[in-house]
């Protein structure tokens, strides 16, 4: 049996970054197990542009972004094992993993870190009626069979929910020759970044719908039309107001969710509102010395802000491979009026030997209020925000003496 | 020009009455062809219903229905074991909330116990929540089925085809029957592509049963699609429930069950629905709802984000009121097996078995030489114990690719059941045998794969692969093929 100081499950963003940060902190050992035939994760199909701006200070392709990660990777001696996936790991951080070339595989590690990334919510999940014709899935797999197999899927699009996926393929058909006729939105606003409103939909004159659905599905073989509605403030349908959209490829992009096969397996305590694993300041899940970043831990917006935090996640997971994190009475970190969620979920003081970034989303769209940072019921930081969103993520930090024997944080919205 | 293909029988239809038949007269030596319009197996209500093995109380006393519910529930645990077909002998409960639904157990009871159905039993209350601890508390007892049991019905249909063609039984998919003459004594059936003589002709076209039975005799039946709407749940909530939970029978069926899949999942539904096509297979947002407000009463903590998928499946419902299986003294070797709707599946051999019967009083059979009731086993490479996997790999590098991640299918497992005889041809037609694109993803993952992997192995283009039907293509053509771009 194989034994490494640290390993990376995934290697996309979170993993590759996670990986670098575990081996400049010292890790002798680190291994990259990815399921795919190459590294970089989701990043090799988007090839739009618009990544690494806070990271690189560059306007890069996804390809690209990746690249970077995976050459400084390869410039160390971390191994990489591609083709090769994970079935099993068990509280002794034993891994059973599986490839073609190096057979059934039983690895262990020190320190684990989860970084599998996301996946997409389903029509099925959404449960829309109607029939079951060929012409409908998810925008991520579209933007896989064109942007990597050189496939094209569909002449006439409809687009359900306007994440930044949706967004982005709403462009990405138009460009290649597809009619999309609308981006319909259940919420009164899109979940999508604005710029990719602006760039992706404003641009080609596709407009996007907000407060409407998908409610029937029409075609026995391929797909014919779909029927939008409009609903009201419970997102249910309004009688009257349906329309039909004759088409032949109906595109969801209606929520990501953290890929917790392997978590769930194992009995990791999981975030019913990230729906990830709970993690503490160094992205440590309450299973001790198993770490989680990037999209599994929670779905993020920008890739930048998903190889921050895995550095950070790479860096502790040396720091454990080592000995050297302390284990305290950790903070939980609350989220008080107009967050969905914070990431992390609890504070050791300890290890915060820098300010701490700490992740959240809001609940709706704000304008014009002030974001409140309290510990022990005092408040400690007030942020000013012209535009908050819940698809867009925002941060705070907090420097380690704040939190020097604090009982409780919260961080709540105040109208300013 | 059409050519006219001989055989001994023809089976119409390849839905589970149609493949058990098959495989139970593959036993003989016969040439046999089963003909099925659609471009797989199990296409019609054999694939979209609930998947259970009835005990049989429920069922009329003194009726098709009841007789071979009880013989087929007998003969499924040794049938699934041999042909290698995922099945549960889970038991099930019928729940009562109300002492006037107290009555109707013992009723269905008594029934049970006259058409001879073994391990029934009323449980009171307190037992009832020991056993299913999520059921919602108001109920107030149960009656115990303990032969009761899931099964996968797709995997069960195409496992019957399987070892009827390995016994030499032919299929010919998208063969749609348009006409039966009768020629010299025999029968002539035009299909859409070729002709087939046979002295034999079994009418095992579910829905379109009474349609087939017209070409030859006249109308005494008439069949009546009725739609039920299902709800498929993910594997984390599966064992929300251990036994078949229904809730007391009304008068358009057994009504609203909830039960754990023979692969684990959890199945909500059916409601029942009379319609006027035969294949108006939607789902409809009314439905749905009902079968959903319906099921909370039996399981108040459903949480409805758990949903994978939904679906609808037709039963085809004979005026008779009853199953039709008989032969016709006017007609010899025809043979009629309409109106197969629930307990269809589990009476499904035990029709097969009476067949053979029939067939027996009009000709003689004799029975064929290295006959074998058994499947070369399908591997199922996520069930198997870290040395088998090892070993398995050892024989297969192509056990050590997962194809489908939710699922745990590895590509040897989709390459073998492309090649296996009744093999796969489609994306959907890969997922009912292997269960790849069938999880919590519905396909997201996997379906490129598995597209690059059918046109391989089936020597097609990728943009020729299909997802289902014969006109559900999933790729409309390359990117920049003006460009010169292959």
């Amino acid at each position: 049996m194989t034994d490494y100081d640290v390993m990376c499950i995934g290697g996309g963003p979170a993993g590759l970054a996670a990986a670098l940060a575990a081996k400049e902190n010292g890790a002798e050992r680190v291994c990259i197990l990815e399921r795919d035939k190459e590294l970089g994760g989701i990043l090799q199909q988007c090839i739009h542009n618009g990544f690494g701006l806070h990271t690189f200070n560059a306007d890069l392709t996804g390809p690209e972004y990746a690249q970077r990660f995976i050459e400084q990777v390869e410039a160390t001696d971390i191994e990489i094992k591609t083709d090769t996936m994970v079935l099993e790991i068990t509280k002794d951080k034993e891994v059973f993993a599986l490839s073609p070339e190096d057979g059934y595989q039983k690895l262990k590690a020190k320190a684990i870190i989860l970084s599998m990334g996301c996946r997409e919510r389903t029509r099925g999940a959404l449960a829309i009626p109607g029939t079951r014709p060929a012409g409908i899935m998810t925008a991520g797999t579209a933007q896989r069979m064109i942007n990597i197999d050189g496939y094209m899927i569909g002449k006439r699009v409809v687009i359900l929910g306007s994440g930044d996926i949706g967004l982005i393929m709403a462009r990405r058909m138009t460009l290649e020759g597809a009619k999309v006729l609308a981006v319909a939105e259940i919420m009164p606003y899109s979940s999508g970044l604005t710029r990719n409103i602006v760039q992706c939909l404003d641009d080609y004159r596709i407009p996007l719908k907000l407060q409407h659905t998908v409610t029937n599905i029409f075609g026995k073989d391929r797909l014919e039309a779909v029927e939008i509605s409009e609903v009201d403030d419970k997102f249910n349908p309004i009688p009257g107001s349906e329309k039909r959209y004759e088409c032949d490829t109906l595109l969801l992009s209606v929520g990501l969710l953290p890929e917790i096969e392997l978590p769930y397996a194992l009995g990791i305590e999981l975030d019913k509102r990230t729906r990830g694993p709970k993690v503490n300041e160094a992205m440590e899940t309450n299973v001790s010395g198993i770490f989680a970043c990037g999209n599994v831990a929670h779905v993020h917006d920008l890739v930048d802000y998903v190889s921050k935090e895995s550095k950070k996640a790479g860096f502790f997971a040396a720091e454990y491979a080592k000995g050297l994190i302390k284990t305290e009475k950790a903070v939980p970190t609350e989220s008080g009026v107009g967050i969905s969620y914070i990431v992390p979920q609890e504070i050791r003081q300890s290890n915060c030997k820098k300010d701490l970034e700490i992740y959240f989303r809001v609940k709706r769209v704000y304008n014009g209020v002030k974001v409140i940072l309290k510990i022990d019921n005092k408040i400690i930081k007030e942020h000013k925000k012209r535009h908050m969103a819940p698809g867009e993520m925002q941060s705070i930090k907090i420097r380690p003496e704040d939190l020097l024997n604090a009982g409780s944080l919260s961080i709540e919205v105040q109208n300013g | 020009m059409k050519k006219t293909n001989k055989y001994d029988l023809i089976i119409i239809g390849g839905g589970i009455s149609g493949t058990a038949i098959a495989s139970a007269l593959s036993a003989y030596n016969l040439s046999i062809c089963l003909l099925e319009k659609s471009n797989d197996l199990s296409n019609g209500a054999s694939k979209a219903n609930s998947g259970i093995v009835h005990g049989g109380y429920d069922a009329e006393s003194g009726t098709l229905m009841a007789k071979f519910n009880v013989r087929g529930n007998e003969m499924y645990p040794d049938i699934c074991q041999k042909l290698d077909v995922p099945f549960s002998p889970c038991g099930s409960y019928v729940i009562a909330f109300t002492d006037a639904e107290i009555k109707t157990l013992e009723e269905l009871k008594k029934r049970g116990k006259i058409n001879n159905v073994p391990g029934l039993k009323i449980l009171d209350r307190d037992e009832v929540l020991k056993q299913e601890p999520n059921l919602n508390p108001e109920v107030k007892g149960a009656l115990f089925s303990k032969t009761a049991g899931v099964v996968s019905p797709y995997e069960l249909c195409i496992a019957f085809m399987e070892h009827a063609m390995d016994h030499g039984a032919e299929l010919k998919l998208e063969h749609e029957v348009r006409d039966i003459n009768l020629q010299d004594g025999k029968f002539l059936v035009k299909t859409n592509k070729d002709d087939f003589e046979a002295a034999s002709v079994i009418n095992a076209a579910g829905v379109y049963a009474d349609k087939v039975h017209n070409m030859v005799l006249e109308p005494t039946f008439k069949i009546d699609p009725r739609r039920g709407e299902y709800f498929l749940m993910d594997k984390y909530i599966g064992d929300s429930v251990k036994h078949v939970i229904f809730q007391c029978p009304n008068e358009m069926g057994k009504g609203v069950l909830i039960a754990p899949t023979a692969h684990e999942n959890l199945i909500i539904g059916p409601n029942a629905e009379d319609i006027q096509e035969k294949e108006a297979n939607e789902t409809t947002f009314s439905g749905l709802n009902d079968v959903w407000s319906a099921a909370l009463k039996t399981l108040p903590e459903l949480n409805r984000s758990m949903t994978i998928t939904t679906f609808s499946g037709i039963r085809a419902q004979a005026s008779t009121g009853d199953f039709i299986v008989c032969d016709y003294p006017e007609l010899p070797g025809f043979i009629d097996v309409a109106g197969i709707k629930s307990p269809g599946l589990t009476a499904a051999p035990a029709i097969a078995e009476y067949v053979v019967e029939l067939l027996k009083k009009q000709q003689e059979l004799t029975e064929r030489k290295n006959f074998t009731f058994s499947r070369r086993k399908q591997i199922r490479f996520h069930t198997l114990s870290h040395k088998e996997r090892a070993k398995a790999l050892k024989k297969d590098p192509n056990f050590g690719r997962i194809i489908c991640r939710c699922e745990g299918v590895t590509e040897a497992e989709i390459i073998d059941v492309i090649h296996r005889n009744a093999g796969a041809r489609t994306l959907d037609s890969v997922k009912r045998r292997t269960r790849s694109g069938g999880g919590r993803c519905q396909g997201g993952f996997c379906s490129p794969k598995i597209i690059e992997i059918l046109a391989r192995e089936l020597g097609i283009s990728q943009d020729e692969v299909l997802k289902d039907s014969s006109a559900s293509r999933i790729i409309i053509d390359q990117t920049k093929k003006e460009a010169g771009n292959d």
